[in-house]
């Protein structure tokens, strides 16, 4: 490639690099800003000050809401890693009856909005008392339809040869399932766990229907509710996105190669 | 053969050993409600009253009457025709930039993804920050280069374009990982074909990259108008108003999904909501038949 189109492909990438990064900024800039300064198009703060952020932890359950939503995204990805594995082995490499009708039931979930479903999980959860628990935001998001179909298409990767060399060794079809075949997946489960966890994390819809009482709140509706209540008090409300949005790009840092790698693998796989 | 027999029926039943629980989750969880979901839309339930009598489908009826209603759909296609393509047109144009280069990709790569992996509720507060009528950067900058002060998010015509351009910039990043790798798949030697065969690079492009991406272009079509239509946290936050009831000024952000959320959580008519999500799940089920039947060609060249 010419020189010239070079210099503008890192120019262009540049400027769109920018454009990506520059809310962040923006917000951190304003959550470390004080009085009108906050109205300022300054980027940097006349004085740093981390003021508002003690504000948010002590005005608000922050911290609560974090180890809820930490206690949900773990247990629904542990969830999900364990049962979506295990399907998806059973139905690659196990011969048994009903497989076929069984694995069109599953994959047909996949075509059900959340949407049509949140109503019907509402009145369940009102009608056995389940509102404003753990298991209530835990409850949809145990297994995955997405998941067991990924770990399926893995699995069929995996050579009969293998597995049958293992059954010769006298382990049985658990063991033969998680020693031989679980290790050689390995790059799906971390994709799908990161998916899983990320999903749940950041998830909305449902949890702000499931909880309305402020101790079980999770992040993002403790952010938005916070945000609604301390509306025009934008230095605040920036600090608790900050608050919210900093863990999670700190883990994306380290774990951006698998991240990354992990959407190009199952992208191509679906 | 009889040894081997066993050896099938011990694996039989350990497969329903590890599928009983996940099959009974799928059954519970989501086939049964979504089933209850039909049962609903045809009562008119609501959720204080005892009483729920079967209306068939008035609830129907009474939606294609609904004004808001009306407005959500067609706001909800406004959010897919805007935010689908340009996104898609933009992801494509970053991803072969990324894929010309080879210094550096992975940072601009990354750097490109952030927004997809960041909560989409803080970046939707910071986006309505951004774009406050007094006092936001926005108006500031173009206060600086002498453009009136526009007034965003409190304007029936701006609003939902606010809100178009953070669907649009947190997406993004996932479709360039998806093109990207679709573009790694395309064989070299079908570009030095074409370059010995005189072709420009405007040609290449045209004639080997893009019917080459095109599964790839189809699956994020289909992708995205599916994940567009059901749009809701972002409106739900850039364009609350003071306490929660959202949906711009005069409705002019109201998705179909906050709508339903609406209709289901403020106000309790559950069968009337129903309704609702029942017509949304018509439109995907429409959506991914035809997704089924594209992506069922096979692509020879």
């Amino acid at each position: 490639m010419r020189r010239s189109t070079k210099v503008i492909a890192y120019i262009v990438l540049t400027v769109v690099g920018f454009i990506m990064i520059f809310p962040f900024l923006w917000m951190l800039s304003t959550s470390l800003k004080t009085g009108v300064d906050i109205y300022s198009p300054s980027i940097i703060p006349k004085k740093i000050t981390f003021n508002n952020y003690v504000r948010v932890i002590e005005n608000s359950n922050f911290l609560l809401w974090f180890k809820n939503s930490l206690v949900v995204a773990v247990i629904t990805t542990v969830s999900v890693l364990f049962f979506d594995t295990l399907v998806g082995y059973s139905f690659a490499k196990l011969p048994f009856k009903g497989k076929t009708p069984l694995f069109i039931l599953i994959l047909s979930t996949l075509m059900i909005p959340t949407e049509m479903l949140i109503i019907p999980w509402y009145m369940m959860c009102n009608s056995y008392g389940w509102l404003n628990s753990y298991w209530s935001l835990l409850f949809p998001g145990l297994t995955s339809a997405f998941g067991i179909f990924l770990m399926r298409q893995f699995f069929m990767g995996v050579p009969d040869d293998v597995l049958e060399a293992a059954r010769i060794d006298g382990l049985n079809e658990f063991g033969i399932f998680l020693i031989t075949a679980v290790p050689m997946v390995k790059p799906a489960l971390s994709a799908l766990g990161i998916f899983t966890f990320l999903g749940n994390w950041n998830a909305f819809l449902w949890p702000v229907i499931a909880v309305d009482q402020p101790n079980i709140y999770t992040l993002p509706v403790g952010l938005a509710l916070f945000s609604g209540e301390s509306y025009n008090q934008w230095d605040l409300v920036m600090a608790a996105a900050s608050l919210a949005t900093i863990p999670v790009l700190i883990v994306f840092f380290f774990f951006q190669k698998q991240i990354i790698e992990g959407i190009h693998m199952t992208g191509l796989k679906a | 053969m009889k040894p081997k027999l066993s050896i099938k029926g011990r694996q039989s039943m350990w497969a329903y050993i590890f599928i009983t629980l996940p099959i009974l989750f799928f059954i519970c969880i989501r086939i049964l409600p979504t089933l209850y979901a039909f049962n609903v839309s045809l009562h008119k339930w609501d959720l204080l009253s005892k009483n729920k009598p079967f209306v068939f489908l008035d609830n129907f009826k009474e939606l294609f009457q609904d004004e808001v209603f009306w407005a959500a759909l067609k706001n909800t296609g406004k959010y897919i025709l805007f935010a689908v393509p340009i996104g898609l047109i933009l992801s494509l144009g970053i991803a072969l930039l990324l894929n010309s280069i080879t210094k550096g990709a992975s940072f601009y790569r990354m750097v490109v993804f952030i927004p997809y992996v960041t909560s989409v509720v803080a970046v939707s507060w910071v986006w309505r920050w951004m774009f406050m009528k007094q006092g936001g950067l926005i108006n500031n900058i173009l206060n600086f280069v002498g453009i009136a002060k526009q007034p965003f998010l409190d304007s029936t015509s701006q609003a939902i374009y606010v809100v178009i351009s953070n669907v649009i910039w947190q997406a993004l990043g996932f479709y360039t990982i998806i093109f990207l790798a679709g573009i790694k798949q395309i064989p070299q030697t079908y570009y030095e074909a074409a370059k010995i065969d005189g072709a420009s690079s405007w040609q290449r492009f045209k004639n080997v990259t893009i019917p080459m991406l095109n599964p790839t272009i189809v699956y994020l079509t289909v992708m995205a108008s599916i994940q567009t239509l059901q749009v809701f946290t972002q409106v739900f936050n850039i364009t609350s108003g003071g306490q929660g009831i959202a949906g711009g000024p005069l409705n002019s952000t109201i998705s179909v999904v906050l709508y339903i959320y609406q209709l289901a959580f403020v106000n309790y008519k559950m069968g009337y909501a129903s309704a609702a999500t029942v017509i949304l799940f018509l439109i995907i089920l429409c959506i991914s038949l035809f997704q089924m039947k594209v992506l069922d060609k096979k692509y020879d060249y």
